[in-house]
């Protein structure tokens, strides 16, 4: 036997060795992906399909009834579909921009302007990764009603605008700008304000392409906010109501398993198409996530 | 983190940084700072949500390890178990898949990595209907199909009122959902190890992957090892909610009551803010407890 010359991760050519370890891992990826692949064809179920016995994994008759009965079914209440698409849309949009604008802002002081406090505001953020916020979901409540927020977009947006990973991804990608380029840039006269915009934002893209995935994962299947800080319907987001469509007594009935298979994709795809288009950014970024 | 790094010592206008971070640290201090904060205070309290909150000394703590049965018989033991599975053992088959995914090229390692991470952007909630439908619990359901079909159990299970399958049912669950931001941290870390680590590891005498493993690969990934580890325990304490989107609240039995159910259980449904704070600074303390634990496993001592 040769000598052990230690092997390489990230193989170039496909080899025999690596039908082993895809036999390995296997099992736990269709245990990931078939709930998945389920719920898909699921949503596209005829209702002969969803009623058939013994029950089918598979649609053989793929069509848009579930769909169509979703949207039918929210014409029953009194706030139609659109209104919740629009809260959810326009939720996840502010907290998504407004997170990633102060998130960058705080990572680029935090990490190249030199102040005092800085590093004990980084260690306190890095212990935050820890925070799990529905062991705070009581305090929580008593700040956002304290701030008279009940009932108002705000309570939807502000609670979930500070994400402490994000921060902490994006400066860890600011980190590795070189100082260099940002006394350069302040040679020449430029401001702060300049050299956030035109050296910090452009140089850590895929972190905060990273952040932005993160952010919207979290907002855009929230049902806590509206659940806990909001009672008026017409504010509630489409999370909420779907998560409501798909509530106990609605999916004891097959008819509504498929409304509630169509309402749980589409609260998923987003996600999904989001990550598949950014995914090189992420994989990027988690080389630089380590805590040091 | 090297002080020299910093840059513009002296002709820079330090104030800047200040506003720069300002909106973050508004935020972050009103949202969860504040809220912290506020859950160690009430937690010495008594407080209905509608009276001032009264102080009462460590009365709440003093009945939640003496008077609590639920919480002692149920809540506790169902919660370690959950966090030693779901977390610890969730880490280490992240760690493994990551391993193994590392080792592929890269068309089948981004397919597999991507089937792996999305359960975990659903975060739970919203594919709570999806286990709602495999594990109904009369002969229409996918599962109990399945196993009669094979000829595993002869009657239907009623899969979510029963006692004994409930918890199982919820660290499966929460497994799946597992392989998020930490999986995918280890993985990059595993694809930036310098090479020539390995190369000169072998010629100092590493005679197999598994020694490469604990001598080379570990050791050099150590800060992402660190962050998976603080991530995974995270995310399976925040999943902890499904058990009452698929049970209801109380769970049956109490069978799958986790420390978060036990909070919203007293918070929300009994309005015993005070007593649920004191459970909530109990869960804050726990996922501390583990994070040391993986800052001491994993930390850079300098």
């Amino acid at each position: 036997m040769a000598a052990y010359k230690g092997h390489r991760m990230n193989p170039d050519k496909f080899e025999k060795g690596q039908i082993k370890i895809i036999l390995m891992v296997l099992p736990m990826v269709l245990l990931c992906g078939l709930p998945i692949v389920f719920i898909i064809f699921h949503a596209f179920k005829p209702m002969e399909e969803l009623f058939a016995f013994p029950p089918k994994f598979i649609t053989t008759h793929p069509t848009l009834d579930n769909f169509s009965k979703l949207v039918k079914a929210s014409r029953a209440g009194s706030i139609p579909l659109s209104k919740y698409v629009f809260n959810s849309l326009f939720v996840t949009a502010t907290v998504v921009v407004g997170s990633l604008l102060f998130s960058t802002m705080a990572a680029y002081a935090l990490s190249k302007i030199r102040f005092k406090g800085a590093k004990t505001m980084m260690q306190i953020n890095q212990i935050a990764l820890m925070f799990v916020s529905v062991a705070v979901m009581i305090p929580r409540y008593l700040v956002v009603n304290k701030l008279g927020m009940i009932d108002t977009y705000w309570a939807e947006i502000l609670p979930l605008m500070a994400l402490p990973v994000a921060l902490f991804l994006i400066k860890q990608f600011v980190d590795q700008v070189p100082d260099s380029l940002i006394e350069a840039a302040y040679m020449d006269g430029a401001s702060e304000w300049t050299i956030y915009r035109k050296v910090i934002i452009p140089l850590t893209k895929p972190a905060i392409a990273t952040a932005a995935i993160l952010v919207f994962q979290q907002v855009w299947t929230n049902i806590e906010a509206s659940n806990y800080y909001i009672n008026d319907d017409s504010l509630k987001t489409l999370a909420f109501y779907m998560n409501t469509l798909t509530s106990t007594t609605t999916t004891n009935t097959v008819a509504g398993q498929g409304i509630a298979a169509a309402a749980s994709l589409i609260l998923f795809l987003p996600n999904l198409i989001l990550f598949c288009i950014l995914q090189n950014n992420v994989m990027n970024t988690m080389a630089h996530s380590g805590i040091k | 983190m090297a002080k020299n790094t910093k840059v513009g010592k002296v002709s820079r206008n330090n104030k800047a940084g200040y506003v720069f971070v300002f909106p973050y640290a508004a935020l972050f201090v009103t949202f969860i700072l504040a809220p912290v904060i506020m859950a160690i205070f009430l937690s010495f309290t008594n407080f209905n949500a509608i009276q001032k909150p009264s102080f009462v000394g460590f009365l709440n703590y003093i009945n939640l390890i003496t008077g609590d049965d639920v919480f002692m018989k149920f809540v506790l033991p169902n919660t370690v178990k959950y966090a030693l599975i779901v977390g610890v053992g969730g880490y280490v088959l992240a760690f493994l898949l990551a391993f193994g995914l590392a080792n592929l090229t890269k068309g089948p390692r981004t397919v597999f990595a991507l089937i792996l991470y999305s359960p975990s952007m659903t975060t739970g909630v919203a594919m709570s209907v999806l286990w709602k439908i495999m594990f109904t619990g009369d002969q229409t359901g996918y599962l109990n199909s399945w196993l009669m079909d094979i000829g595993v159990i002869n009657e239907p299970i009623i899969w979510l009122t029963n006692a004994d399958y409930l918890l199982p049912i919820v660290i499966i669950i929460g497994l799946w959902s597992s392989m998020g931001v930490g999986f995918l941290s280890i993985l990059a870390g595993l694809l930036n190890i310098d090479e020539s680590l390995y190369e000169a590891a072998a010629i100092d005498g590493v005679k197999n992957r598994f020694q490469e493993m604990i001598y080379v690969t570990i050791p050099s990934m150590k800060p992402q090892m660190l962050f998976a580890a603080v991530m995974q325990i995270v995310g399976a304490f925040q999943n902890g909610m499904i058990a009452t989107l698929l049970a209801g609240n109380p769970t049956p039995g109490y069978a799958a009551q986790l420390i978060v159910n036990h909070i919203e259980d007293y918070g929300f449904i009994r309005y015993e803010m005070g007593y649920a704070a004191a459970v909530s600074v109990v869960l804050l303390l726990i996922v501390q407890i583990f994070s040391s634990a993986s800052n001491k496993l994993f930390g850079e001592k300098d």
